[in-house]
C-alpha cells in the first residue's frame, strides 16, 4: 500500500506543494482586503502568518520520521516544505515589525532583549536565515553534502524554539501551542 | 411571565433593599428600550470605538481565550434575573437587583479610554453609576479599606469556566479610596444598550486608570474587608500580576512593554501611540497613590 502511495505521490510535481502551501496565504489577503480579519486585523495577520509558519515547519520536520518509520516517501517535497515554512516566518516577523509595533526600533530592541518569547521567536526565525539561503543545489554542491547536513541541523533548533514562541506568547498555557510542542519534540526524539 | 425581584429575592434582602433604595431616594420609572445616561464631565472627547469593536474584541476568560470567544459562545448566558450580594463590613448587606444599585434613570454616560495589558486600548462608552454612591448608600463601616469583587460562576453557561482556564470565581479588588473614586463606575450599559453578555452584563465594573483585568464582569458579589483582596490573576502569576495594576507606561509588565499601545480600530497603518501614565486619569487619581513605589506596587 505504501508502495502505491509513493508511486502515487512521485506523480505529483513540486509547483503543486508550493500552490497549496501559498492557498493560507492567499486566505489571508482575500481575508485583509473583504475586511474579513475581524476587530484587530494586525493580532490576526501576525498570528495566522504565524502559525502557519510552524505548520509548516513541523511538516519539513515529519518528512525523515515519515521515510524511517512510515517508508513514506516526500523527500521531494522537503524543500519547498521548508522554505514555505520560511516565507511565512518572514512575512510574520514584517507584520510585527510595521504594521504592530509601527518601527518603533528602540522598543522591539528592548523587547526582544527582555521578553524571553521574542528573543525565543526570534532566534527561530534568524536560525532559519542561513537554511532558506543554501536550500538551492548550488549551495548543497558548494557546501558539500555532510557539511550542508550540518549546518541544515540548525531546524533542530529552530522548530522547538518557534513551538516555545507560540506556547510563551499566551498569558497562561493552552492546549493548541502545548500540541505542537509536543509534537516537535516527539519528531526530535525518534531521529534519536 | 417575568420574574420579579421579589420573586427570586429572599424576603429579609428584599426588605435590605427596600430600605437601600429609600436611603438612595431613586424612584424613577425606567425608560422603555434604549437607555440613556446624563453626559458626564470624566468623559473624553476621543472618539469611541464602534458597537462592533467593544462587542467582538474581549478578553473574557469565562468564555474563552480568543478575542472573539466571548462574543461567540456567552449567548446561552442568562443575566435576569440577577443579584449582587453586597458583604462584609457595610452596614446594610443584602442581595440587590440590579435595577436597584443602577437604576436606569440614574445612568450617566462616561467615555473612558480602557487599556489592557496586552497593550491594546479601545475608547468606549459605558452606562453606569458611580460605584462610590453606591457603596455609601450600602453604609462602608469605618473598618472597611478594600473591596472585592467576585464574579459569577456559572459553568454551564460559561464554557471557560467549565474548561477551568482559571482559577474561577474571578476575583478582583481595590483599595476603598480607589473605589470610592468618582471616576470608578458600575456600568450596566453601553452605547444605550443594555451591557451585552461579552461585555459583562449585566453588571461590571469600570476602573479606566488600571489595565482592563482589574474591571470584574458580571459581578454578582461586593464585599467590604479590612484585607487586602488576592485577585485572580495575582494568584495565577503573582510576579506578572499585581495588585494595584496602574497603567503606567515606565513599569514593563514581563511579558509586554507598557511604553506604547495600539489603539483597535486604527487601521492597518496607524502604528502604535504612547501610553499615558493612569492611562491619561492622572490628574484625577495620582494623589492615591502620592510617596508610593510603583515599580514595587505594581
Amino acid at each position: 500500500m505504501i508502495r502505491k502511495l509513493n508511486g502515487y505521490l512521485r506523480r505529483i510535481p513540486v509547483w503543486a506543494v508550493w500552490l497549496f502551501g501559498l492557498v493560507p496565504l492567499a486566505l489571508l489577503i482575500w481575508d485583509t482586503l473583504m475586511g474579513g480579519l475581524g476587530v484587530d486585523p494586525i493580532a490576526d495577520l501576525e498570528h495566522r502568518l504565524g502559525r502557519t509558519a510552524l505548520y509548516f515547519l513541523i511538516a519539513g520536520l515529519a518528512v525523515t520520521p515519515l521515510l524511517r518509520l512510515g517508508r513514506l516517501n516526500l523527500m521531494r517535497f522537503r524543500r519547498a516544505l521548508g522554505l514555505l515554512a520560511f516565507s511565512y516566518a518572514v512575512l510574520h516577523v514584517l507584520v510585527w515589525v510595521v504594521l504592530d509595533m509601527g518601527l518603533s526600533w528602540g522598543q522591539m530592541l528592548g523587547d526582544l532583549v527582555k521578553r524571553p518569547y521574542l528573543t525565543v521567536g526570534m532566534l527561530a526565525a534568524l536560525a532559519l536565515v542561513p537554511l532558506a539561503v543554501t536550500s538551492n543545489n548550488w549551495s548543497i554542491r558548494k557546501l558539500g553534502g555532510a557539511e550542508w547536513r550540518r549546518l541544515h541541523q540548525l531546524v533542530y533548533i529552530a522548530v522547538p524554539a518557534a513551538a516555545m514562541h507560540f506556547l510563551w506568547v499566551g498569558k497562561v498555557a493552552k492546549p493548541e501551542p502545548i500540541l505542537w510542542l509536543g509534537v516537535a519534540v516527539a519528531l526530535l526524539l525518534v531521529r534519536l | 411571565m417575568k420574574l420579579r425581584w421579589s420573586d427570586v429575592t429572599p424576603k429579609a434582602s428584599y426588605l435590605n433593599r427596600r430600605a437601600f433604595l429609600a436611603a438612595g431616594a431613586v424612584f424613577a420609572a425606567a425608560p422603555a428600550f434604549a437607555l440613556t445616561g446624563k453626559m458626564s464631565g470624566y468623559s473624553t472627547d476621543e472618539k469611541p470605538n464602534t458597537l462592533k469593536e467593544i462587542t467582538n474584541y474581549n478578553n473574557f476568560y469565562e468564555f474563552g481565550f480568543g478575542k472573539e470567544d466571548p462574543a461567540s459562545y456567552s449567548g446561552n448566558f442568562k443575566t435576569d434575573p440577577w443579584s449582587v450580594e453586597i458583604a462584609g463590613l457595610v452596614d446594610k448587606p443584602g442581595s440587590y437587583g440590579v435595577e436597584d444599585i443602577a437604576p436606569d434613570s440614574a445612568l450617566e454616560e462616561r467615555i473612558y479610554r480602557l487599556r489592557c495589558v496586552e497593550a491594546w486600548s479601545m475608547v468606549i462608552p459605558w452606562l453606569g453609576v458611580p460605584l462610590a454612591g453606591v457603596l455609601s448608600k450600602a453604609g462602608v463601616q469605618p473598618s472597611a479599606k478594600f473591596v472585592e469583587f467576585q464574579t459569577v460562576l456559572r459553568p454551564s453557561e460559561m464554557p471557560g469556566q467549565a474548561q477551568k482556564l482559571l482559577d474561577f470565581p474571578y476575583i478582583e479588588g481595590l483599595r476603598l479610596d480607589e473605589a470610592m473614586n468618582p471616576l470608578t463606575l458600575l456600568a450596566t450599559g453601553l452605547y444605550s444598550e443594555k451591557l451585552p453578555n461579552q461585555n459583562g452584563a449585566p453588571i461590571r465594573l469600570v476602573v479606566p486608570w488600571k489595565y482592563g483585568f482589574k474591571s470584574a464582569k458580571s459581578i454578582v458579589k461586593i464585599t467590604l474587608t479590612d484585607r487586602q483582596p488576592v485577585s485572580t490573576w495575582q494568584k495565577l502569576q503573582p510576579a506578572e500580576y499585581g495588585f494595584y495594576a496602574n497603567v503606567n507606561p515606565k513599569v514593563d509588565h514581563p511579558r509586554w512593554s507598557q511604553a506604547s499601545e495600539r489603539r483597535i480600530g486604527a487601521g492597518l497603518f496607524a502604528g502604535r501611540q504612547e501610553t499615558l501614565m493612569f492611562n491619561g486619569y492622572g490628574d484625577q487619581v495620582a494623589g492615591l497613590y502620592s510617596g508610593m513605589d510603583l515599580a514595587k506596587n505594581y
